[in-house]
């Protein structure tokens, strides 16, 4: 058997926030979720996208931080800023291909996703991993991977001509090699904009 | 913001031998200010020369790994653009206004270490000003840039002379005698009362602990703890134990603050001096949300500054990172919410084969 990885299957999201319930829960930044979760494309679909921290080999944000703050850890993991370095710019903010950290006003710091490591560090699975029940995120080897699943599991993503690879790997099809990201743009149907100022899904996008 | 000369990312020459350049001229102008200081050595204690030879040593490695530190694509940007917009004639007297405020809250009292945690600011305050209190106060005594003497016409009047000049006299029996005799004690207990907070907290915090390195974490509240501790065993063997052991109570105390000289550039210590860019980095948010604000080329809304956009595509550019589109466009011109929808919708779409659209089909 391998060790375990994590793997995200976006596809598989129902959206039903126990990931970022559970994110909180975790001990290296109690009481604040850390995990993105996006609605789509709120009045037209349902899809939803959850997105952890992918844990580059060479980290972008790492790069571009002015302080030096960002660490990995022998193991792959990219940490948190370190509190004492941090200086609250948001360039790891702005220049992390997946957009993942998150700047906290109220603190003047980075916090990310650090891949639960109080837990994964000790061989637990991650809080969201743990907890979420489509298999949208899943800490597993990957013999259950392949066992499980339609697809493959892959690491490497071009953004323009940026190749990353990452800790955390993505289902994809069988033949696909690396995932290519190119700017997809969904226009609203007109049917399914509404003017009712009371109409549920407009008012969830003005509150996000 | 308008009128800002575009900075040089990728400066000339081998980063090494730069930085060892800087790393010399601040221990030579330090020896420099030691002699000055002194008045030719007049003023300078024999007896704390160890204490002079590791603080030139720290100088040294100080100035090497600051100057390293600014050679970094995006420390190099953030440091010059940060003096640019502070020194902008029009916005100088509110930018002194704003840089006083600011060291008030986020040095003196740091308040943004305690809206992380009331423990962690009671240690980190106490640390800090332990420290730099008595940073203030032994440097210039170990370079001979201030001294003390009796007054040579009365044993119960004390002079203080800085650089030479005389600058203050107490008598003995006043209360300025017991707290400048006994600033360093003061400063170990603040800093014992850190050491022990800081102890506690990461004994307790699973968090902590899970993310803790010995050299980087505890190893520097070991040596503090330890300065502290044998600079208190110097004032107990002076006026508990008749002077016992003092010599060699003496010889520890020196190991072990020459150890930390030697380690404060190397080390967790070295971001006090990193820190003040902080400083900085608000100076730059602001005259950034006085200018335009970049919006995403997805989804139309603003989300940073254009300032900074534009600054970070320069900084990409200098590190090789690679962002533009096969059609024109900028990955970095993409808000992050923008990104991680993109990322669900890429993967969705290469599911979104015709043979796969076929097999759905045929399912009916």
């Amino acid at each position: 058997m391998s060790e375990r990885a994590f793997y995200i299957d976006y596809s598989r999201c129902i959206g039903c926030q126990s990931c970022v319930q559970a994110c909180a829960e975790c001990d290296t930044h109690r009481g604040v979720s850390l995990i993105h979760l996006e609605t789509i494309q709120r009045r037209e679909s349902v899809q939803t996208a959850p997105q952890v921290c992918m844990h580059c080999e060479d980290p972008i944000c790492a790069r571009v931080c002015p302080a030096d703050a960002i660490k990995k850890t022998p193991d792959g993991v990219v940490q948190s800023s370190l509190k004492p370095r941090c200086i609250g710019c948001s360039n790891c903010v702005l220049a992390c291909p997946f957009g993942v950290p998150r700047y906290q006003v109220e603190i003047d710091q980075m916090m990310k996703c650090d891949y639960c490591y109080d837990r994964t560090s000790v061989d637990k699975k991650p809080m969201c991993a743990t907890v979420c029940p489509s298999g949208a995120l899943t800490f597993a080897t990957a013999e259950e991977i392949q066992r499980s699943r339609r697809g493959i599991a892959i690491n490497s993503w071009k953004f323009g001509n940026e190749v990353v690879k990452t800790k955390v790997f993505v289902i994809v099809p069988r033949e696909v090699e690396r995932v290519n990201v190119e700017l997809v743009q969904i226009s609203p149907t007109p049917s399914a904009l509404s003017d009712d100022p009371y109409d549920v899904a407009l008012m969830l996008e003005s509150v996000e | 913001m308008d009128g800002l000369k575009p900075i040089n990312l990728s400066p000339r020459g081998s980063d090494t031998a730069h930085s060892l350049a800087w790393g010399l001229i601040a221990a030579a102008a330090l020896i420099v200010g030691i002699v000055v200081g002194s008045r030719g050595l007049k003023d300078f204690d024999p007896a704390l020369i160890s204490y002079a030879g590791a603080t030139v040593f720290s100088a040294f490695g100080l100035g090497y790994r600051y100057a390293m530190w600014l050679r970094r694509p995006p420390t190099r940007l953030y440091w010059f653009r940060g003096w640019q917009i502070f020194l902008i004639p029009k916005r100088l007297p509110g930018n002194i206004a704003r840089l006083v405020r600011i060291f008030w809250n986020n040095v003196v009292l740091q308040r943004f270490i305690e809206r992380r945690s009331k423990t962690r600011w009671t240690a980190h305050w106490f640390l800090a000003w332990g420290c730099l209190i008595a940073a203030a106060v032994t440097f210039p005594l170990s370079f001979g840039w201030i001294r003390f003497e009796t007054a040579a016409d009365n044993q119960q009047i004390y002079r203080a002379f800085v650089f030479g000049i005389h600058v203050a006299s107490f008598p003995l029996d006043s209360i300025m005698a017991p707290l400048a005799f006994n600033i360093l004690d003061i400063c170990a207990v603040m800093v014992l009362i850190g050491v022990f907070v800081a102890m506690w907290r990461r004994g307790r915090d699973r968090g902590a602990m899970s993310v803790q390195q010995f050299s980087n974490d505890l190893l520097p509240l070991v040596l503090l703890f330890a300065i502290s501790v044998t600079g208190l065993f110097l004032t107990a063997s002076t006026h508990l134990m008749r002077g016992l052991y003092y010599v060699f109570l003496s010889q520890l105390h020196a190991v072990t603050v020459i150890f930390t000289l030697l380690y404060l550039p190397f080390g967790k210590f070295f971001h006090i001096f990193q820190r003040p860019a902080q400083l900085g980095i608000d100076f730059y948010k602001r005259a950034g949300e006085e200018g335009g604000q970049a919006q995403c080329i997805r989804c139309g809304q603003p989300f940073a500054t254009q300032l900074q956009i534009g600054d970070l595509k320069a900084v990409q550019s200098a590190l090789c990172i690679q962002y533009a589109m096969r059609d024109g466009t900028h990955y970095q011109d993409v808000c992050p919410a923008c990104r991680r929808k993109n990322l669900a919708l890429t993967q969705d779409a290469l599911w979104r084969t015709p043979e796969a659209e076929l097999q759905r089909f045929d399912r009916f």
